[in-house]
């Protein structure tokens, strides 16, 4: 096994500094190695958005980064978007909207929809469902997701 | 009393949803409930929205080593010999097994509760140490300080195999000279209960009979015969298997796991490694979907021998490709049905020959194929022949209304045919033959009230059938489906907290809601609010035994028990009233509104009596047990909207609107959301999912990049009906509501496909290569 390096990166805020293998993925450090077990591993090979986390502003899938990589980056995941105070708009509205069920995928689908609503405040459908495709869930058929989603980007707006 | 005809309807919103969330309403009939039929926040919500609730694969542990499965490069292949030695040497690792780690097992049959194993075969499964029945079948296991090293550790293993030709199509697998699985497998006739005498792959013969039906056929004035393909398909639940397990130098084994039914897997556990049921408790994790695929072991004893070996607690997880090669499937098939009507358009005589793949070793539905062909028609002469068959493809393991989507495919397509052949309305069709009460199924058994027609009545009014379809290259169809749901055994307990709220501890691993969905049941019998009670999924020490999440079983079931356990409540807490005002208990009354009322006027409410409980004898427990026998099974019928492009064969869906009959709906949000969630399920089956495989058995597809579930851009909103038949075996009328819904998809966008393009499709997936052949064949 090749040596670890010091990797020194911001996680919701909060600077850290962590010890990654080259070859482990973000997604295996955020979990394994620091505890964040809020982001979720559905495939490994990015076809299914469970590990969605916001890198420097850039949606990923942690799964297709390498620890290494995220070194001086600034990290959002799931763990961070609840104020100290209650819930994200978003969290809310999914709850309210029945937007999961088994709630495996919910986490990566609230990460994408949080960069949705930072990109465009009011999205249609359409581009909902376009910005939503790489997020996949088994258990909703997606509707009461994408109502959730606008209930979102109108709180985000008024 | 009127006829169902004479009865009124209308479709109006259902109260709290969006503006696609309807309900089917009988005048004069609408049911008076404070909790039951209300949306309230899910208990469980904020910790999945926050990333805090803890699945499976979140479990840590002190000492926690990570496990590797060694899993089979050959479809079919026999075990010559298997050498560890390197693999055990490697740094870092801990503990090496195979099958000859685990005690050897018999043939007995064990019910699993949605299906039956052979133990036998259940231990081969999990390690195989005699043959190698499809590619990714386990063969041996490593568990070390990382999984990078197991892994490197367990590709040192040598496994010496003796390779066979694999059979992966059921009619192939059925010849006299296809190569045999099992040496052990005999036919097993059912239920006739007579047994063959050679090796074969075909593991069952279900043979069902009603009525004359070659009287019936010959009474017939349009006959129509039909054959049907559908490939082998994955539940793709989201989250991967996974297990963690710590045999301790006590005798106990503790194993973390997400799983449908906790207590399965506890009996799993104990029967695969020869201990008590007592000696094993199983913790249930959040569980990321099931949808029938996790009830069955894999990784769980195994990670369990690696504990015992290397006394420390051992993590399995399967990554994605492991989880299609070797897990869920449900049964590729092969299906002849036909179904013969008089002039007046009334069904006759049906019958249907079943050939459903059991995979690796027997086990498939199809005995429920065979019950469900024909279930939602009055059939008068049947007869039906189901064959389970092994091919060289994982175990098929149950997948929401197992057997049922298959089938219905089959029927609702000829249905369709003969609507257009004798100029029937397709919704007209079903409401003359649709099964009513008292109605025998070909498979013997009497409907109780039942939906069937309701449904088809809610399509009629809908504005989705009333509306016009215009444009070219776009269809509408429409399709029914029947699933049985189950009843089975729920054990809740339920404390009063001296604060008025009570805790409910229940057994029912929560995969879509059910928490919910149980907790508001004690809470309308209490006459409290819903947020009032708090119920918690608890491990298999701290429960009585509670069968799988499955079956649409729980609303129904554990609900019973928790209104068991309301009720047992009701009965203590006016003990406590009567000590208080000494009066006899029978003089004191609980009525709806939490108001406990006793002799000249005496009054307390919950809240208040709930605070008392430590002065007058200690807390109160309520509890319910049941074993349920009164599901109500239940319909639904969709109706689909599809344009074809006539360049690609890629069909898109244009407007979806699910129709179902739940008994009463408990969380309306959570059941709209089983009938979306189940519609896109059949239709990612109709239009997309297969396993592809090579002639060698390799399957080809194991990502979700390659086997393709729907995603948000390829669904348009799913509009549900709600239709309401309460079932007479549920204070509430619960039915069930999780399976049905994947049932008429397949159908519905066949019946769409053909109405839009002009070509009937017998074959799923129903992908655009296949669409466009049919097309251009159409264009010869």
């Amino acid at each position: 096994m090749a040596k670890q390096r010091i990797v020194s990166t911001s996680i919701n805020g909060d600077p850290v500094e962590f010890l990654a293998a080259p070859r482990q993925t973000l997604l295996e450090v955020l979990r394994d190695n620091l505890d964040l077990v809020g982001t979720k591993e559905g495939c490994s090979n990015g076809n299914c958005g469970a590990c969605t986390v916001i890198l420097d502003g850039r949606l990923v899938d942690s799964c297709l980064v390498l620890a290494v990589e995220v070194e001086g980056s600034e990290l959002e995941t799931i763990e961070g978007v609840a104020p100290i105070d209650g819930l994200h708009v978003i969290q809310d509205a999914f709850l309210d909207q029945a937007a999961l069920q088994c709630g495996i995928c919910t986490p990566g689908f609230i990460m994408s929809t949080k960069a949705l609503l930072e990109e465009n405040a009011s999205p249609s459908e359409d581009e909902i469902r376009f910005h939503l495709a790489g997020n996949l869930c088994r258990c909703t058929g997606y509707d009461k997701i994408v109502r959730a989603v606008q209930q979102a980007a109108e709180g985000v707006t008024h | 009393m009127a006829t169902v005809e004479d009865r009124q309807f209308r479709i109006e919103p259902f109260p709290g949803g969006t503006p696609g969330n309807l309900r089917l309403v009988e005048d004069g009939r609408l049911p008076d409930y404070d909790v039951v039929g209300t949306r309230p926040i899910r208990h469980d919500g904020t910790d999945k929205v926050t990333g805090r609730a803890r699945y499976g694969a979140d479990i840590k542990l002190s000492g926690l080593l990570q496990g590797y499965v060694l899993r089979s490069p050959h479809a079919h292949a026999r075990i010559k010999s298997i050498d560890t030695s390197k693999a055990a040497e490697v740094p870092g690792v801990h503990a090496v097994c195979t099958n000859a780690d685990m005690p050897s097992a018999d043939h007995r049959a064990g019910d699993l509760g949605e299906g039956i194993v052979d133990w036998y075969h259940l231990n081969q499964n999990v390690l195989a140490s005699d043959k190698v029945l499809y590619t990714g079948h386990a063969v041996a296991a490593v568990a070390a300080d990382s999984v990078h090293i197991a892994e490197e550790a367990a590709r040192l293993i040598e496994v010496e195999y003796e390779v066979l030709t694999p059979v992966l199509d059921v009619r192939e697998a059925r010849t006299a000279d296809a190569p045999v699985l099992n040496d052990d497998v005999r036919t097993d006739l059912q239920p006739a209960g007579e047994q063959g005498d050679t090796p074969t792959n075909v593991a069952k013969h279900f043979h069902y009979e009603k009525g004359d039906v070659d009287a019936g056929f010959a009474a017939a004035e349009l006959v129509i015969e039909r054959e049907f393909t559908t490939k082998t398909v994955h539940q793709g639940y989201i989250e991967p298997h996974t297990a963690t397990a710590l045999w301790s130098p006590d005798g106990k084994i503790t194993v973390w796991t997400s799983t449908q039914g906790s207590f399965m897997i506890r009996m799993q556990v104990a029967e695969l490694l020869g201990v008590p049921i007592s000696k094993v408790k199983v913790v249930p994790m959040e569980i990321g979907g099931g949808f029938g695929g996790k009830i069955a072991v894999y990784l769980q004893p195994v990670a369990a021998v690696l504990s015992k070996l290397s006394g420390r607690p051992v993590k399995l997880n399967m990554d994605r490709s492991n989880v299609f090669d070797a897990t869920g499937p449900t049964p590729g098939s092969y299906m002849k049905v036909k179904i013969g009507v008089d002039a007046d358009g009334m069904i006759t005589a049906g019958e249907a020959e079943l050939l459903f793949e059991a995979g690796a070793f027997p086990g498939s539905p199809i005995n429920p194929g065979c019950m469900c062909v024909f279930a939602c028609y009055d059939v008068p002469n049947g007869r039906i022949d189901g064959y389970d068959i092994c091919v060289n493809k994982p175990r098929s393991n149950a997948y929401r209304a197992p057997g049922s989507t298959h089938v219905a495919f089959a029927t609702e397509t000829i249905v369709d045919e003969i609507c257009e052949a004798r100029g029937i309305c397709p919704v007209e069709f079903r409401l003359k033959n649709a099964v009513k009460e008292g109605d025998e199924r070909v498979d013997g058994v009497t409907y109780p009230p039942i939906g069937m027609w309701e449904t088809i009545k809610a399509v009629e009014l809908s504005d989705h059938w009333q509306s016009s379809l215009d444009g070219p290259n776009r269809g509408r169809g429409i399709a029914s489906g029947f699933w049985f749901n189950f009843g089975g055994n729920s054990v809740v307990t339920a404390t009063v907290n001296e604060d008025g709220t009570v805790s409910l501890i229940e057994g029912s691993t929560d995969i879509g809601g059910t928490r919910a969905a149980v907790a508001m049941q004690l809470a309308e019998i209490l006459g409290i609010a819903a947020e009032d009670v708090t119920p918690t999924v608890v491990d298999t020490d701290s429960i009585g035994h509670t069968d799988v999440t499955g079956g649409s079983r729980t609303c129904h079931a554990t609900g019973l028990a928790a209104i068991k356990a309301a009720e047992d409540i009701q009965a203590q807490l006016c003990q406590r009233a009567a000590m208080l005002w000494d009066v006899e208990a029978d003089q004191v009354e609980y009525d709806g509104r939490a108001t406990l009322s006793g002799p000249e006027g005496k009054t307390i409410s919950f809240q208040e009596i709930a605070g008392k409980l430590t002065q007058t004898g200690g807390p109160v427990v309520g509890r319910g047990s049941v074993n349920a026998d009164k599901h109500g099974g239940a319909f639904g019928t969709h109706i689909a909207d599809v344009e074809v492009d006539p360049d690609t064969g890629k069909v898109q869906i244009l407007r979806y609107t699910v129709v179902q009959d739940v008994g009463t709906a408990i969380h309306p949000s959570y059941v709209e959301g089983q009938m979306q969630g189940g519609a896109a399920q059949g239709i990612g089956w109709a239009l997309n999912e297969e396993y592809h495989y090579g002639d060698d058995g390799h399957l080809h597809n194991a990502t979700f990049l390659d086997y393709r579930i729907p995603t948000c851009y390829d669904l348009p909103d799913i509009e549900t009906i709600i239709v309401e038949v309460p079932n007479p075996g549920h204070p509430f009328g619960v039915r069930g509501v999780g399976e049905v819904p994947i049932v008429p998809p397949p159908a519905a966008m066949a019946n769409a496909i053909y109405r839009a393009a002009g070509v009937r499709m017998r074959s799923l997936p129903m992908s655009p290569p296949k669409v466009l052949h049919e097309l251009l064949a159409s264009d010869e």
